[in-house]
């Protein structure tokens, strides 16, 4: 530190500014001048300009697109559309099926993901030997491609010779007609939503792990006077005090897990198809906008779908905040 | 205390009123937590085991469970494959997430430093964009950006999964949350007193201080360039210059797939980042837990 602090003055004698009255040179004035009241600009540039090259204009041109007939396979058949994208969407089977398809994955995929991380995070909570390697170990899900556990999971729930067969299978399911994961709702839906918990369970973990590591210590000491157990400890003292976390947290998988994509994509038997199943049980809304635009080569469509979409998540998110919020409180 | 209080054994009631974190583990908190790296670990170990094996290996009852020795044999048909581009799919991920991550780095790194020690009108105003800009989900615009790049004839190209992700969001509210406190405002003073402009600040007063928090955030951001799937898919997917996500989709598509291939080259994509994970994870994991959002 000390090192750097004394280069400068060797590379500049004389500092402009101890003889700025008199003798200064008019270039030195500009260029300071020019540096503290343009330079900061220039240096949070970059992220607004990127931002608003491919973040904005492409939701505000979304909105354009979405009114409009704009297909692929025919430059020709242009025009405004109106609402006609958005009439069509509100009679569309595949688009309400794959809205039923997203929340029912979605809840069975965050609510036993958050509370496990919960009791994964208490777990950390201690004075551990190896305590980092722990923490990274959980972490193996989080750096793993989804795309490459995707095609794991695929096989793991395969009908003939899948392992998750031969476990139900010793328990006694199935040993004469095996489960086909692929072909019921319910069964896909198990399997993907075993998928997303999987890989984000340790990393929300360490979400709350941090937060757990900052609640003051006399908070505990004072729970002591009640005779407080290491559960009641977690539900009462713990689990209230990380709520702005918690909150945190469940807005994230909210966002997140409304616009699946990669496990529904890659747990069909042939992906290039982007169909969800046979008959659609697995499709959600994000691998329904990402067929009509790109399969179908609809996307006008697809840009109205992106909106419903985006509209759907802003409310549930809302909704999920508030929920949260008002159950941490009377827990309080 | 209550009338049970007696009752506890010494030990365990000294540890009643202590912070779980001054607590140690018993074996039953050690045991749990094997379990749940065992399942964390489960899959890739798996993956691993098919894509050493055989078919009649993958498909016989009850499963294998321990590794066979055709990985290599497995990973030269992967890498055989017409139209499937394995090898130089694993060049492009490295290109893009390094492009990206390096430019990430630099951009992040010198917003985060004006927003965190440069003064200037409408600083803390636009911070707030900054941050709003995280909560937009990434499905809305993604249609129009499609187009956009048509338009600029990027489509297709290596361009196209670089450009968008130059700079973060996330980058810059982390950098800028780091030098605020990593960063101590005399020293950036003395030096402005011995006239030094703030690129020269940056540079050899910033950068060297940033070093630990560049490292985590360049490990988050390459982590996640290398795993995204949806955006790559719909630019590169039928191209010649697949990331390796979209080359495993295409390995895993098609009338009849062959398990020990696919899962050979899903291996194969990941061993990156398992190096990654063994000599960064500490980063990685004080990346997250200083508050790592978006993935």
């Amino acid at each position: 530190m000390s090192l750097t602090r004394s280069a400068p003055p060797t590379a500049n004698p004389e500092p402009a500014h101890r003889r700025a009255s008199e003798s200064a040179p008019k270039q030195r004035n500009w260029l300071h001048r020019f540096d503290n009241k343009r330079v900061p600009y220039l240096l949070i540039s970059p992220f607004f300009l990127l931002f608003a090259i491919f973040g904005l204009f492409p939701i505000v041109f979304n909105g354009i697109v979405a009114l409009r007939n704009w297909r692929l396979d025919d430059p020709t058949l242009t025009g405004w559309a109106g609402l006609a994208n958005f009439e069509k969407l509100i009679h569309d089977e595949a688009f309400w099926n794959a809205l039923g398809n997203t929340f029912g994955i979605f809840i069975l995929a965050t609510v036993p993901q958050l509370l496990i991380a919960l009791m994964v995070a208490n777990l950390l909570n201690r004075k551990l030997r190896g305590n980092t390697w722990w923490r990274v170990g959980v972490l193996l899900p989080y750096v793993t491609p989804v795309a490459a556990s995707t095609l794991v999971f695929a096989v793991f729930f395969a009908r003939d010779n899948g392992m998750a067969n031969w476990l139900l299978s010793l328990v006694g399911f199935g040993q004469d007609t095996p489960l086909d994961w692929r072909a019921y709702k319910w069964s896909s839906w198990i399997a993907i939503a075993t998928m997303v918990n999987w890989k984000w369970i340790g990393y929300n973990a360490l979400l709350y792990l941090s937060a757990m590591q900052s609640i003051p210590k006399d908070v505990y000491e004072a729970a002591a006077v009640d005779g407080a157990g290491p559960w009641r400890q977690l539900w009462r003292i713990t689990v209230p005090m990380i709520q702005p976390v918690v909150i945190f947290t469940v807005v994230l998988s909210t966002i997140g897990g409304l616009q699946l994509f990669n496990e529904p994509m890659l747990f069909e038997e042939n992906p290039a198809a982007a169909s969800g199943g046979s008959n659609g049980q697995w499709q959600t809304i994000a691998q329904l906008i990402y067929k009509v635009g790109w399969k179908d080569l609809n996307l006008g469509y697809a840009a109205a779908m992106s909106w419903a979409l985006f509209v759907i998540i802003l409310i549930i998110a809302a909704l999920n905040a508030l929920a949260t919020n008002r159950l941490g409180g009377g827990r309080r | 205390m209550t009338a049970t209080a007696p009752r506890l054994k010494p030990r365990r009631r000294a540890e009643i009123g202590r912070a779980p974190q001054d607590t140690g583990g018993n074996w039953r908190t050690y045991l749990a937590l094997v379990a749940v790296l065992a399942l964390s670990a489960f899959p890739l170990y798996w993956m691993f085991v098919i894509a050493t094996s055989t078919d009649e290996a993958v498909s016989s009852i009850p499963p294998t469970v321990v590794p066979g020795g055709e990985f290599v044999n497995n990973l030269r048909e992967v890498f055989t494959l017409q139209q499937v581009y394995f090898a130089a799919s694993l060049i492009n991920s490295f290109i893009v997430a390094f492009v990206v991550t390096a430019s990430t780095l630099f951009f992040c790194s010198l917003a985060g430093f004006a927003f965190a020690k440069l003064r200037f009108p409408g600083r803390d105003k636009l911070m707030i964009v900054v941050i709003l800009t995280l909560t937009v989900p990434n499905q809305l615009g993604i249609v129009a950006l499609y187009i956009l790049m048509g338009k600029l004839g990027w489509n297709g190209t290596l361009l196209s999964v670089i450009a968008p992700f130059l700079v973060s969001a996330f980058g810059v509210f982390y950098m800028r949350q780091f030098i605020m406190h990593a960063v101590p405002d005399e020293l950036i003073e003395s030096a402005r007193m011995d006239g030094a402009l703030t690129m020269r600040v940056y540079w050899s007063i910033v950068l060297p201080a940033i070093r630990p928090a560049l490292a985590v955030l360049g490990l988050l951001t390459f982590v996640a360039t290398w795993n995204e799937f949806q955006w790559p898919l719909i630019q590169l997917n039928g191209t010649e210059f697949p990331t390796s996500m979209v080359a495993l989709s295409d390995l895993a598509s098609g009338n009849y797939v062959i398990y020990r291939r696919v899962l050979a080259g899903a291996f194969a994509a990941t061993v990156p980042l398992l190096v990654l994970l063994v000599l960064g994870g500490r980063q990685i994991v004080r990346g997250i837990m200083e508050g790592a959002v978006k993935s």
